[in-house]
């Protein structure tokens, strides 16, 4: 089926020259931070992570949500989902991929990755994350594969893939449960100090994952005849419509912990990424609180937008709102989660940290290659889908 | 594949066993299952020894600003701590790394702090490092071993396994680690080329690799006591074994009132800063 992805419009292969250009750019840079280090970021000794961990969390969650469609479909038996379900699993390979990428890029010492596996350390989360993210990526190749395979051939999926379907449920919860105790395992981080760290990680990430699903699908019914079907992503706007409450109303819980119970350093995070603070230069710094006001008018907006059924329904309207929705959540989570945990620092001192243009431009390029990976997966189930048109397939 | 120190001193302790190791080997060791180490790895025997290594800083000692500055020189010129400074001389931020070094009270002991209190007070300057936590959160969440605990107490960090992943950075609530943004090598005080000596008994590191004080291990495996405790004024750093109970760290933190840097994260901070100081042991 590989094949598939090497032929295409004069359109199909500019886009793929467009983000091959990105691709390109990213990994000159990348070239250049091998060489000279990390110095090249923003980072320093109290900004430690930075904008390459938080794509990495804001991805756990895209990929884990795939499964908001693999539940509907396989436990629930909810079949209008059975075209979309494989845009989702693709969605989750090619964000899995853009992971191990940005952890990659953001390692110090990327020739030693192997003392992961050489020293195999289960007291740590972090090798716990690597083993469910490779396990993740591996589940999600066979059952798409798989599944898509049999779609082209006319037959239904082999019984065997079955038991991997069901496994890839508890899997994707796993992938993103974990990727939160990363954070809220560590003491003297008041901002990632809470219990509900890895509860709102997965509604985030059950809201922004299929809310980019829906914009995926839709550009897919616009440039192909593979046509997910209108009632099938109105079914998915409610999932994220009802994932973003969650995670606003957790998110909401945040404050009031941080400001009812009135301790300092639970509030001084919050104060920084929405109000600002004086730093150690004496200077205000209030760098990233645009970010997070846009952040919470859009969270606010398209939570509405989402509610009310009569704009949900408009198509444009939907779209307008899964792009804030997107925007939102990858600001609070791709952004703002890692800068708040490490300003203020331990010593109460406000260090900013700010991405640099090489920081930037290889983060660009991960998403870029990311993207490469969906638009081959993509072109790939469309054209099968295309070829086996009107023939329904019960899995 | 390299290998590592303590993987070579694993199989060379296992090759000895089994009468690999030729000269290192010998038949006693087994018999006695005494000596498991090879001879030319056992302890040197001036090494200082404890079963938990701590300190007791009295902050009335250090009345001047060299002598902060000379502590802090003897523990980074001995260590090759690269000294990244602006063209304006100042420290630069953005690559600094340090493993001992002067902050205030207020930024030590946040939260202790009162409205009331003079700036004298708040400003009062504290010397910090790594606190060698009986908990380390840092050693817990290193997914390679890179960073782990000796039998005497010290949080030690291997840099050539250490992947620069910088996990322990976020998890350390005491902010005593450093990662070498570039090539530390390039810092003004080690590079010869900018008047720069490096000192030829220290490894200097890689960059992409997290650094931060070991208590001066090496020194102690020759029997030398840290070289902060050395160059610090008399009295100023005291350091000792906790387990023993005649020993003076042991009789001060016994006797007179002493606080750690964030007790109630749990860590166990092997840090104890002395209240009042004076004349003491």
């Amino acid at each position: 089926m590989l094949e598939k992805a090497l032929e295409g419009s004069k359109k199909y292969w500019a886009w793929v020259f467009f983000l091959g250009i990105f691709a390109l750019t990213g990994t000159y840079w990348y070239i250049r931070q091998f060489n000279e280090g990390l110095g090249l970021t923003g980072l320093h000794r109290d900004v430690s992570w930075g904008l390459y961990i938080g794509q990495f969390t804001f991805l756990v969650g895209v990929a884990a949500s795939a499964v908001m469609l693999v539940i509907p479909y396989y436990l629930h038996d909810f079949k209008k989902f059975g075209k979309i379900v494989i845009l989702g699993e693709f969605l989750a390979i090619s964000a899995v991929t853009m992971c191990i990428l940005f952890i990659f890029v953001d390692m110090g010492q990327p020739m030693r990755i192997m003392n992961v596996i050489l020293h195999p350390t289960p007291g740590s989360v972090m090798f716990w994350d690597s083993v469910v993210l490779s396990g993740y990526l591996f589940i999600n190749l066979l059952v798409g594969w798989v599944t898509l395979s049999s779609d082209r051939k006319g037959v239904p999926p082999p019984k065997w893939i079955k038991p991997w379907i069901y496994l890839s449920i508890p899997w994707a919860i796993s992938i993103h449960t974990v990727t939160a105790f990363l954070y809220s395992g560590v003491p003297g981080r008041h901002f990632w100090l809470t219990a509900v760290m890895a509860a709102r990680f997965l509604a985030s990430a059950f809201a922004g994952g299929p809310a980019l699903l829906i914009i995926l699908a839709l550009i897919v019914r616009k440039v192909s005849k593979f046509d997910a079907g209108k009632d099938v992503i109105q079914a998915v706007s409610r999932i994220v419509a009802y994932a973003m409450f969650a995670n606003v109303f957790l998110l909401g819980l945040e404050f009031f912990t941080a400001f009812y119970s009135g301790i300092p350093g639970h509030q001084h995070p919050f104060v920084y990424l929405y109000k600002g603070m004086i730093g150690i230069d004496g200077q205000m710094h209030a760098e990233i609180v645009p970010l997070m006001w846009t952040s919470s008018v859009f969270a606010a907006i398209s939570l509405v937008m989402l509610w009310v059924p009569a704009i949900r329904r408009k198509e444009g309207l939907l779209v307008l709102a899964c792009i804030m929705l997107f925007v939102s959540l990858w600001i609070d989570k791709g952004f703002g989660l890692i800068i708040g945990g490490f300003v203020p620092n331990p010593f109460e001192e406000v260090n900013p940290y700010l991405p640099t243009y090489p920081e930037t431009m290889i983060t660009i390029g991960v998403w870029a290659v990311g993207f490469l990976v969906l638009t081959f997966l993509y072109k790939i189930a469309i054209t099968v889908r295309e070829q086996t048109a009107g023939v329904e397939i019960e899995h | 594949m390299s290998m590592d120190r303590r993987d070579f001193l694993k199989v060379a302790g296992i090759s000895s066993i089994l009468g690999f190791g030729a000269t290192v080997a010998s038949a006693t060791n087994l018999i006695t299952g005494k000596q498991l180490l090879p001879p030319q790895v056992e302890m040197n025997k001036d090494a200082l020894r404890a079963k938990r290594w701590a300190m007791v800083v009295d902050m009335s000692k250090f009345k001047t600003d060299e002598d902060f500055q000379k502590t802090i020189t003897a523990c980074h010129t001995i260590h090759n701590v690269p000294d990244f400074r602006k063209p304006d001389g100042s420290v630069d931020k953005k690559f600094e790394v340090k493993w001992i070094w002067q902050t205030n009270y207020e930024k030590a002991f946040p939260g202790m702090e009162n409205q009331y209190q003079g700036e004298h007070l708040k400003d009062m300057p504290f010397m910090v490092l790594c606190n060698h936590c009986t908990n380390p959160a840092c050693v817990r969440v290193c997914p390679t071993k890179a960073t782990y605990k000796l039998p005497d107490g010290v949080t030690m960090q291997d840099m050539h396994r250490c992947i620069g992943c910088r996990f322990c950075m976020a998890a350390c609530p005491y902010g005593a680690r450093s990662f070498n943004w570039i090539d530390p090598r390039r810092a003004a005080n080690l590079d010869p080329a900018k008047g720069g000596k490096v000192n030829p008994e220290y490894p200097t590191r890689t960059k992409g690799v997290v650094e931060k004080c070991t208590f001066c291990t090496e020194r102690l495996a020759v029997g030398k006591i840290p070289a902060c405790v050395e160059a610090a004024p008399q009295g100023a750093l005291l350091f000792g074994d906790l387990e023993d109970p005649n020993s003076e760290i042991r009789k001060i933190i016994g006797e007179k009132l002493t606080i750690r840097r964030k007790p109630e994260l749990g860590t166990g901070p092997a840090i104890y800063y002395l209240i009042g100081g004076g004349e003491h042991a």
